[in-house]
């Protein structure tokens, strides 16, 4: 669908954005990556589970752990609706949502569906809204 | 500092307005939007959410404005709206309310902003929508609510001109 891949195209033209931002920042794995990845290896048992901190593109301090991107491929997300898999990443994650995690964006994909686009895919860039610079010119 | 972030922040924004406008012939305005929640207050009760979802066709909760939205993902939400030309729906900012920021997400039962409802039924935050956008469900349950989505019309063109 030609409307579909100028959406891909934004989206990936965004996240260049905000990377080429973050790329200065070291890539140490810090604890609220490590839990979100530990509480979906054991909720979930992933084939695949691909965790990106994205908080480096935000108005947050360097070496935040408060925007995250998750690709997490099951054979438990056979015939679940994209909801239902939402909450059950989301379930598994409730403590670190009701915490410090301010955004997860969620590829949840099913082994074929994997297979068929193996990428974590990029966010649009953020716009500002962050309670620390909100009110701020 | 501060001026250079907000400087390429700007350009990504102007990125993503100019893309709407070439895609989706809407402007930046939206006139038939209606944004609520400014200073509304007390948007929190089950009861009122249940019938601020229920009372237009599209509702979605943002942070920001659709014409203003402080957030990508809420942007996002807005431009993919905006692609398939629906311009009469209610959006809610709550960045104006934190009584309605944490409401909905219980009403919800959903962590995160933006979420969007379709007649009344909750559909999920920005990455379902943008998948029901790729895979075509979109269309589909516009239509079921009465809505054209323009992307037909594009098509429409696209294959005349052809």
């Amino acid at each position: 669908m030609v409307n579909g891949q100028r959406i891909l195209r934004l989206v990936s033209m965004a996240g260049r954005v905000c990377l080429s931002r973050a790329s200065g920042e070291s890539r140490t794995v810090g604890p609220v990556e490590a839990a979100i990845r530990a509480k979906l290896e054991q909720a979930l048992s992933p084939e695949v589970l691909e965790l990106r901190n994205e908080s480096g593109g935000h108005a947050v301090p360097a070496g935040s752990e408060t925007h995250f991107r998750v690709a997490v491929v099951s054979s438990r997300f056979e015939g679940l609706s994209p909801l239902q898999r939402h909450r059950l990443v989301h379930a598994a994650l409730s403590e670190e949502l009701a915490g410090p995690v301010h955004a997860l964006a969620i590829q949840a994909r099913t082994p074929a569906q994997w297979k068929e686009n193996p990428q974590l895919d990029t966010s649009p860039p953020c716009l500002g809204g962050n309670k620390k610079t909100r009110g701020t010119p | 500092e501060r001026a250079g972030m907000s400087g390429s922040l700007g350009r990504a924004a102007a990125a993503l307005l100019r893309w709407g406008r070439g895609a989706g012939g809407g402007s930046l305005r939206s006139p038939g939007v209606r944004t609520a929640g400014s200073g509304a207050g007390g948007g929190g009760s089950t009861e009122e959410l249940d019938a601020m979802v229920k009372k237009d066709k599209v509702v979605v909760f943002l942070k920001g404005t659709p014409e203003q939205p402080q957030c990508g993902f809420s942007n996002a939400v807005v431009q993919i709206l905006r692609l398939h030309g629906v311009r009469d729906y209610a959006a809610y900012n709550v960045l104006d309310d934190p009584k309605l920021r944490q409401g909905i997400k219980d009403y919800s039962n959903w962590p995160t902003i933006p979420q969007v409802y379709l007649n009344g039924e909750f559909v999920g935050g920005c990455d379902i929508l943008l998948q029901m956008h790729q895979n075509g469900d979109l269309v589909e349950e516009l239509k079921k609510l009465g809505i054209r989505s323009a992307l037909l019309d594009d098509e429409k063109k696209d294959q005349d001109s052809k």
